[in-house]
Order: structure tokens, then sequence, then C-alpha cells
């Protein structure tokens, strides 16, 4: 019997197995604001989570702490059992060197809400450029790796166009196959669809439907409830710096148990 | 009575043609176009001026024109202009080199280091360039001898300052420390107006620091960076002149030296004025070649062809928009 066909990602890994990323008790301020009260999250190998959330609840930084862009004041974040920005030595916590840190975002892909584009390089250089710099590939294995990223978010025909030449869910998807090519195990999206016009949402948001479906684990922070509803196997409601509610789609868009959370999804009805 | 049937007529007939609150028919093709009376007068001001000057240049005696050109190609002012770019460009090279040092010093997170990179900023800014170069040459004045070993133990090596700097260290020196102050403030301009997404996205994809500074930032820098330093390069050529005071033989000082004999003053510092002229004009040249390479991405637009960057002409307008609307329609 076929279950949920409706879903056709989902965790790829037995509950046995270690989860992909764990998050424990994070908590970050700046200044005098704390952002993170205390996240605890954990993501499976596979897993496409949505956090949703009002602005300015923490998601967006919860998600850049995850590679350490933003670096965490109390807690732990782990992905792939690996502690993210510290090690542990001699019984103390230490920080890692940017050296370190910089290997550890390499299995860590991440997409912005201003896609970031190199602007003096071409699409295809956009895409070629972290394999050949960062793991030394050969010019022309990169070349046609990156090729075959464009051809797999539909902008074959625009390897030679310049960022500025492209419109914004265009920018978006070769900021996905940049990312892609450094064959991440962890993608991060961080409101991918928050500065594109409404008609090129649908775009960028059939890219991220296509990795979901092969099995891509992927943490979304976005505001398309249709898109959490379709494509997550988990949503996720932050407020005020914490986690407010997780948990299934249908449960959490549909039948929501925080008054918060049911505040917030009024507005998208 | 059938007249107070009639409508009542307003203003001329042809408006009375329409009715109220319709537009009448107008084509504005063949419009005659605004006369400028002004402008037809500035250009005959400037047209008498202009002959007033060329009338002047040829007829005053006291220009000399034949010997300006003896001297133009002589080899004396060879020299002059030798030690002229040869200055220009070490200065020049040191003043980029330490002005990147200086600016990364700046934006260090080390307090220590920012606040002393700063000081110099200020130091080398605020003292005039002719001072600095005075004071370089007369070193000796205040520091007979300097000597290399351990601070405040034993000497290695030791010189007369005199026998060290010379007139042309002196100049190296003082332009060359001038110049890195105002290269860093230069420098570090454009480093800051780089995007700090690209730092991030650079970051995100395992990125390490130098290589992001050589392949992200830097890139993007030098379209702000370019443009001022290639005016700093032409401002250093002229203040290269200013080493006459310290008896370097740079153009200038050659053609004063000649003059001082044979009074020949103004047609030799009429040869002086072509040689920085052309000099400068080659450099102008030079930093637009190289904005055009840095500009790679920076418009909507094909990039224009050599011949029509190189003498100044805009693309004509038929094929910008061309190029807009197929890339609109992408």
């Amino acid at each position: 019997m076929i279950q949920d066909t409706s879903r056709p990602t989902g965790p790829k890994d037995t509950p046995a197995d270690p989860p992909m990323v764990v998050a424990r008790h994070v908590r970050k301020r700046f200044g005098h604001l704390e952002v993170l009260r205390g996240i605890d999250l954990e993501v499976r190998r596979g897993e496409v989570v949505v956090i949703l959330g009002p602005s300015g609840s923490g998601k967006s930084t919860f998600l850049r702490c995850i590679n350490h862009l933003e670096r965490i004041d109390a807690g732990s974040i782990h992905v792939e059992g690996q502690l993210i920005g510290f090690r542990q030595a001699g019984g103390r916590v230490h920080h890692l060197r940017p050296r370190e840190i910089t290997r550890q975002r390499r299995d860590i892909g991440m997409v912005f809400q201003h896609f970031n584009l190199f602007p003096h390089q071409t699409a295809l250089e956009n895409v070629m450029e972290a394999p050949t710099g960062v793991l030394r590939v050969p010019k022309a294995e990169a070349r046609k790796a990156a090729t075959q990223l464009l051809t797999r978010v539909g902008l074959a025909d625009k390897a030679a166009c310049y960022p500025r030449q492209l419109s914004g869910g265009q920018q978006q998807r070769v900021a996905i196959a940049r990312a892609l090519a450094m064959e991440p195990k962890l993608m991060l999206f961080d409101e991918p669809t928050s500065a594109l016009d409404p008609e090129l949402v649908g775009e960028v948001l059939a890219s991220m439907r296509d990795l979901a479906r092969e099995g891509l684990t992927m943490l979304v922070v976005t505001h398309e409830v249709g898109f959490a509803k379709e494509v997550a196997d988990r949503v996720v409601f932050m407020d005020g710096g914490q986690i407010l509610e997780s948990g299934r789609p249908q449960d959490v868009l549909d039948n929501p148990t925080h008054p918060r959370t049911r505040a917030f999804l009024r507005r998208f009805l | 009575m059938s007249t107070t049937h009639h409508p009542t007529v307003r203003g001329d007939a042809s408006e009375a043609e329409h009715p109220p609150g319709a537009v009448p028919a107008v084509d504005v093709a063949g419009a005659a176009p605004v006369r400028h009376p002004l402008r037809w007068l500035s250009v005959l001001i400037l047209a008498v001026l202009g002959t007033q000057l060329g009338h002047f240049l040829v007829t005053n005696p006291h220009f000399e024109w034949g010997t300006v050109g003896s001297y133009l190609g002589a080899q004396v002012i060879g020299q002059g202009i030798a030690t002229t770019v040869e200055l220009t460009a070490i200065a020049m090279l040191i003043g980029i080199a330490g002005g990147v040092l200086v600016a990364v010093g700046r934006m260090s997170d080390n307090r220590v280091l920012s606040s002393v990179c700063g000081a110099y900023v200020w130091f080398f800014r605020g003292v005039p360039v002719l001072v600095q170069l005075v004071f370089w040459y007369n070193l000796s004045a205040l520091l007979p001898r300097i000597s290399f070993g351990i601070p405040f133990g034993p000497e290695f090596a030791s010189w007369h300052t005199n026998a060290l700097i010379t007139p042309l260290l002196a100049a190296i020196l003082g332009l060359g420390l001038n110049e890195a102050a105002y290269m860093a403030e230069i420098v570090r301009g454009g480093l800051l107006g780089v995007d700090p997404g690209q730092t991030e996205a650079a970051s995100a994809l395992g990125m390490g620091r130098a290589r992001l500074l050589r392949r992200v930032i830097l890139p993007q820098a030098m379209r702000f960076i370019i443009p001022p330093t290639g005016s700093q390069v032409i401002n250093m050529l002229k203040a290269t002149s200013l080493v006459s005071v310290i008896a370097l033989a740079d153009l200038l000082y050659t053609v004063q030296s000649i003059y001082n004999r044979t009074f020949e003053t103004i047609p030799l510092l009429i040869v002086a004025c072509l040689w920085y002229l052309i000099m400068t004009s080659v450099l102008y040249v030079g930093q637009s070649f190289i904005e055009r390479h840095y500009a790679r991405g920076a418009t909507r637009h094909a990039p224009q062809s050599f011949w029509s960057f190189a003498l100044f002409r805009r693309a004509p307008a038929a094929e910008r928009d061309a190029t807009v609307s197929k890339e609109e329609t992408r």
C-alpha cells in the first residue's frame, strides 16, 4: 500500500541513526537583545524542515548559527556529529580557528535572501568558483559539473550572463546551483523568495521542490506557507527567540495549538 | 421661436465643433524646435576668444617655437623625463603597497594596530609634502648616523646619514610615505564599499580569508579604487616636480638648469608643460583601459567596442536600446 502520495520526500534514515543537525539550548544575544532563547531542534537525514515565524523571531539568526556565520553564546550545534564553531579538548571547550570554521562550512550550503551572487563573475563562474578554488577540482571538470547544475535549475542558456543581466528568480536559481556545487550534506535557505516579485517566486520554489524530492536535507526559513504545506516533512514555528510549536505540516498549519501560531497563520488564509 | 433652440456659441468656431471636455486633433510630428539664441551668442564669443588665443600663440615672438622644437626631443630633457617617470613609479609602488598595508591595519580588530595606522594617516596627510621632502633631505641635521642593531643594545652596522639619504632616496621616501597615507584611505574606502553579503556568501561556500579577499572582495573593490588611484598617479607625476627643491634632476629641474644658463625661460617651460601633458594623457588612457577591465558585470549593457571606448564615444542610441530590450525580454 502506498502511503501519503502527496509527500514524496521524508527522512531517508531509520530512527536509530543519529540526526544530521542537533541544536541544544542555543542562545544568542546582540547587545541587550536576546534573539535566541534556548532553541532545541533536530533535523534527520533527508528531512525538509520549514521554519515559520514573524519578523524578528530569530529564525534567520538561528539558520546563520548553523554554519557559524553567527557565533552562539550558549548551548551547542552539531552537524553530522561535529560540534560547529568549537572543539572540546582537555575537559574544556575552545573556539575553533578561522581555518577550521572554513573547513566545517564546506559541507553546509546556504542560499540568501538577496542572492549574494558575485557580480563580477558570470553565472557559470559563480558556480565554478568554490569547487575550483576550495576543493581544487580541475577547471574542465568543474565547468562540466557547473553546466549540469545550471541545467538542473533550468538556466543552461544563461551560463554566460552576469548576475545583473538576470531576473531575481534566475539569480536565486544560480545561487542555489552555486551552493549545490560544493555537494553539501545540508542546505540552509534563508528567506530565498522574500526579495522576489510574486510572479518569480514560483520558479525558485520549483527548484527547491526538486531538491527536496531528490532527498537533500533542507532547513528552510520562509514565509511561503503553501510551500511548507506541500514540501515540508516538519514545520517549526518560532517567535521571540523560541520554538513554540513543531510537528507535521498538516498539524501545525491546519490545527495550530499555540495562540501565537494561530494569530500568525490567520494572515495567510 | 427657433432661435431659442440654438446652442450658445462661446469662443471661436473650431472650439464650438467639439462637445465640452473633448480634445482637438493635433499631431506633434514636425513641431518647430525651441530656439536658443543665447547658445549662439556664447558660441560666437568663444570663437572670438579662440581666434584671439590662436593669434597670440602664433604671432607672439617670445614663445620662440623654434627653440621649443629644438629642446622637445633633446637628450638632456629625456634624462629629466626618465627621472620623473622613475620617481613616479617607485613612489607610487611604495604608496600602493604601503597603502594596502595601512588600510588593512586600520580595519584590523587589533585596537593598537588600527590606532597606529590611523595616526600614520593623520600625520602624513597633515604635513605638506614639500615640507616632508625638505625634512628627509635634511635628516642628517637631526640624526647624523643611522645604525642597525638590537634596540637599546649593541649595533651591528652604522652609516653616515648624508651618505645614505641621497636626494633620490629623500625624494622616494618623502613622496612614497606621503602617498601611502592617501592610498590607505582610498583602499579602505574601496574595501568598505563592497556589500557585506559578498563576504557571507563566500564564507558560506567555505572560502578562506585570503581567497575571499583575492577572488571576491578585491575585484569588486577595484572598481572603487581605480579612479581615485588614477588621479593619484597623475598627481604624483606632477608632484615629482617638487623634488627640484632638493636638487634632483627631474624634468622641471632639468629645464630650470638650462634656462638659468641660456635665459630661454618661456620656451623651456613650454617644453616641460608639453611633456607633462603628454605623460598625463598616456596615464589617462591607461586608466580607462584598467577601469574597463574591472567594470565586468557592473552594468546591464554589453561592453562598448575597443575604439568607441578609447575615443570616448557613446554607443549609438539605437544599438543601446536594442541591447536593453533584448536583455529585458530574457
